[in-house]
């Protein structure tokens, strides 16, 4: 999901810039107030760790083959100030030293990745976490919060790529999420894996507030972050998902910038070439809700067959009785 | 176009650049070609700087188009998507010419310009020093995790038989994992190593 240059117009790298600025600011400064010294070198090697475990893959159906993003995985690790920062720092790396994704894109690519994917996906997984409070909940948490992080941040790339004026939203939204729909199986199912296997080595490394020691103001954070999180979707993605005709009109009208919106790409997209499309973002939107359902049923299916019954006694201490 | 204007010189002329010209000129490069109406002539006359730029930089042309060639599969998804609305050929042609045109420009600026060189023009561009040092060791020890990760999977090939489909996640997961906790007690060494050596 990496945006290259030339995808985006100026308005949205500009608009996506500012909110992961804002968004990084405040994360480097709430590192920085509570990291102690010692776990400095940590970050780099957490962004190090997230660039490695990008180059494995894993096989899919039908030859191919995928690899993890690790949004959920750092933020779990780490917590989400730290993932932001760890996140980044790889966006920064792969864009400068080996030209995978844009310059100019970066702020968007920062806004998806480290931002909706990570931060989003961390706070689905305390809320699903503080419904099911035991190891097995944890699991299930994990698996469900990467696979719906991998959603959102493709339906906010979708809303990004339409507010650019580049793709038409019913095509980018339908193509996008539909794909990641599938691409999220794999990211949970791996994430969930390797939050397992940690769990069972090293259990203290699995309480992000030891291994960080952050813990003053998780509230604020989870204002500010969220803030930034839905003033990202307000701007990108519900001015399309309403059941205005045209949202791009519309946005471009309220932020006053009709005049030259549509210059650079003249593409009113007047109406679809092929007549599904139209009712595939329905389709796609209808799927996307009873994907959710299944996708959170299949979570907590995985954490059972991951966790068998007779490991109950462990639901004190995480992994415990698993270590040997 | 302010890409580079010095004078051609034999030798390695790219390393005399500095790299601040470099960056600068490459991100002024990737903003014209992303903010201006596009026309034939504005992406004829940027390959055509580009190119040059190449040329001059004396860069092996083969990895280049290789790394180009990498990036390509995204540009090429997104493109076809776009062949999917009304006057989508021409949508599709601009977008093609635009980022291939922006991903040879970053291609270009990461081969000629020095990681370490880099890291030190976003130090002085006044970056937060957390995130300079973040950047620093991220780039000091990448190679040496995917080392670790390429080690560690020899020596479970090595012990073990082919793994099955399932299996192959399994122990996917368990590398990964693995490869977390080593770099955890090893960012514990560095920080020993670093207070060892004054830092701070």
């Amino acid at each position: 999901m990496h945006i290259p240059d030339g995808i985006l117009n100026g308005r949205t790298c500009a608009t996506a810039g500012v909110l992961s600025a804002a968004a990084l600011g405040w994360a480097v400064r709430q590192t920085r107030r509570e990291l102690p010294p010692r776990k400095i070198p940590l970050m780099g090697l957490a962004s190090a760790f997230v660039f490695a475990a990008m180059m494995l893959n894993f096989p899919v159906a039908g030859g191919t083959s995928g690899h993890m993003v690790g949004g959920v995985l750092c933020s779990v690790l780490l917590g989400p100030s730290a993932a932001v920062l760890v996140i980044t720092t790889v966006l920064i790396v792969q864009c400068l030293l080996f030209a995978d994704g844009g310059l100019l894109a970066l702020g968007a690519n920062i806004f998806n990745m480290a931002v909706v994917c990570s931060v989003g996906g961390y706070y689905i997984y305390r809320l699903v976490y503080r419904f099911l409070p035991n190891p097995r909940g944890r699991l299930a948490a994990v698996a469900f919060a990467g696979w719906a992080s991998t959603v959102v941040a493709a339906i906010v790339c979708a809303g990004e790529l339409a507010f650019s004026g580049t793709i038409a939203w019913p095509v980018a939204f339908s193509a996008m999420a539909s794909v990641h729909m599938l691409i999220g199986i794999g990211e949970a199912v791996i994430t969930t894996l390797v939050i397992l296997a940690v769990s069972q080595t090293r259990p203290d490394l699995l309480d992000y507030t030891a291994a960080v020691s952050i813990d003053a103001k998780p509230k604020l954070d989870f204002l500010i972050f969220g803030l930034l999180i839905s003033l990202g979707l307000a701007l990108f993605v519900s001015p399309f998902a309403c059941p205005w005709p045209d949202g791009l009109d519309r946005t471009a009208e309220v932020l006053g910038f009709g005049a030259s919106a549509h210059r650079v790409m003249a593409a009113p997209i007047p109406d679809y070439l092929f007549p599904g499309i139209k009712s595939a973002t329905i389709a796609t939107s209808a799927a996307g809700l009873v994907g959710t359902l299944i996708a959170f049923a299949l979570a907590v299916v995985l954490s059972r067959i991951l966790l068998p019954t007779h490991s109950k006694t462990a639901s004190a201490a995480p992994g415990e009785a698993q270590g040997e | 176009m302010n890409e580079h204007r010095h004078n051609p010189v034999a030798g390695e002329y790219r390393h005399r650049v500095p790299t601040a010209v470099k960056a600068i000129s490459a991100l002024a490069m990737v903003v014209i070609l992303v903010t201006c109406t596009p026309s034939l002539r504005l992406y004829a006359g940027a390959a055509f700087a580009l190119v040059v730029c190449a040329l001059l930089s004396r860069l092996p042309i083969i990895p280049i188009l290789k790394r180009l060639l990498l990036v390509e599969p995204f540009v090429l998804c997104v493109a076809v998507l776009s062949l999917l609305q009304p006057n989508g050929l021409h949508i599709f042609g601009l977008l093609v010419a635009r980022t291939t045109l922006c991903v040879f420009t970053l291609v270009l600026l990461s081969s000629a310009a020095s990681p370490a060189e880099l890291i030190d023009l976003l130090r002085r561009l006044r970056v937060p020093s957390l995130m300079v040092t973040t950047l620093a060791l991220m780039h000091r020890y990448l190679y040496v995790l995917q080392e670790e990760s390429r080690r560690m999977r020899f020596a479970r090939q090595s012990r073990t038989f082919t793994p099955g489909r399932r299996r192959i996640w399994r122990n996917l997961a368990t590398v990964v994992a693995q490869l977390f906790i080593r770099a955890q007690s090893r960012s514990e060494r560095i920080y020993a190593a670093m207070c060892a050596r004054g830092w701070q």
